[in-house]
């Protein structure tokens, strides 16, 4: 058995892979016709593959796709913050500088409890919660401070939640929206918005 | 498919998350088949699918449409799955036999050097000893071998996945296939 050349045990697995040549595979045939040894690896190859090949589908349990979704990143904002502070550190950095040196950046979010809203035609406020009514269309953006929104008709618009939250029945809004819910979040709106947008409607409001 | 597949995609990418279950649906079994043949054990290949689902969400953006995403996500999963083994330690065997739905978990708590006596192993169910086989393999060849003989992937597609040269991948499905065979002896 020690006259078997060392390569019929590669063309084996050249031969059990499909990509074998045909000079090969003859030559492969004829040792193994005359090879009592290099016949029985062959067949424990195939045995072997055999074997592998006859595990059981194992089902994925009923829940699984319902949990992946509860795991994913809350909400598209989220996810965009998230993956824009992983993606530039240096920004990271830069906004706890912020933090730290520019009281007035938070000042916004913490000292100002107080419900306000942007104000626009058509819609409802009722205790701390602002509606579009049903059938009723708000053209323009719409900011929310300390307070929901309830979208029951339409706008044609950004949608921004500063401590609040969102609802909808079936709304129909064309823009983006935002819930801002924590000082970083905030943070990083004023420098998306490049804080005009806020620091305006702020002083309107105060 | 594809075309199906990257419609979702830029779904998910213009804020409706809800899109991306649909994807989920398309590959879950996949994946999770892949992970539990890794892993062997149920919960842990539950944890480990689920966290390659949500990479993928998280890193959606830098998939080029014009790929495979099954490919992508099978990529995603492989890679979390040898990390995972690779941290094991042998005091999280324990807990993980406390975790455990079913008998074929036990095996996937054994390190690979130490087998168990042969009389137990010949006493084994055949899934059980497809299971406890393929946990044995070290994890290179334990990978090849699953995406070739379970999920019956082309070498090519296997190398893209593992992002290695076909080379090194038919050298480790050649060694892996010898490995199993001397584990099985006579079989
Ligand atoms: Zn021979």
């Amino acid at each position: 058995m020690n006259a078997c050349p060392k390569h019929i045990g590669e063309y084996m697995h050249e031969y059990l892979d499909g990509d074998i040549s045909r000079e090969h595979e003859i030559e492969l045939k004829a040792h193994l016709q005359s090879c009592d040894n290099c016949r029985q690896h062959m067949q424990e190859l195939n045995s072997t593959i055999a074997f592998v090949k006859s595990a059981a589908v194992v089902s994925v349990p009923l829940d699984f796709k319902q949990n992946v979704m509860i795991r994913l990143p809350k909400g598209r904002s989220g996810a965009g913050v998230q993956r824009w502070l992983r993606r530039h550190p240096i920004f990271v950095a830069a906004a706890m500088f912020c933090i730290l040196m520019s009281a007035s950046l938070l000042t916004g979010f913490n000292d100002n409890k107080e419900f306000s809203v942007t104000k626009q035609p058509n819609l409802v406020v009722e205790g701390q919660t602002v509606i579009v009514p049903e059938g009723k269309t708000v053209t323009g953006d719409i900011v929310v401070k300390n307070g929901d929104i309830l979208v029951k008709g339409s706008v044609d618009g950004n949608i921004t939640v500063i401590n609040g939250q969102y609802m909808a029945s079936t709304a129909n809004v064309t823009g983006q929206i935002d819930e801002i819910n924590q000082a970083f979040e905030w943070l990083w709106y004023k420098i998306k918005n490049g804080g005009k947008e806020i620091l305006s409607f702020l002083g309107k409001n105060e | 498919m594809d075309a199906l597949i990257n419609k979702r995609i830029k779904q998910v990418l213009k804020g409706d998350q809800s899109a991306y279950s649909d994807i989920v649906s398309l590959y879950q079994q996949k994946l999770y088949q892949v992970c539990y043949r890794m892993l062997g054990n149920r919960h842990e290949a539950e944890d480990i699918a689920q966290e390659a689902f949500v990479r993928a969400y998280i890193n959606l953006h830098t998939f080029d449409l014009n790929r495979k995403f099954s490919t992508w996500l099978y990529r995603i999963a492989t890679n979390l799955c040898i990390d995972r083994i690779r941290k094991k330690k042998p005091d999280y065997y324990l807990d993980a036999q406390v975790a455990g739905t079913d008998g074929l978990d036990m095996y996937s708590q054994i390190s690979s050097s130490d087998r168990l006596p042969e009389e137990e192993v010949e006493r084994m169910e055949l899934q059980e000893r497809i299971q406890y086989e393929i946990s044995q393999l070290p994890d290179k060849y334990r990978t090849v071998i699953v995406l070739k003989y379970i999920e019956e992937l082309p070498l090519q597609e296997i190398s893209e996945i593992l992002d290695m040269p076909l080379g090194t991948v038919k050298t480790r499905i050649h060694r892996g296939r010898e490995a199993l065979r001397k584990q099985l002896g006579n079989l």
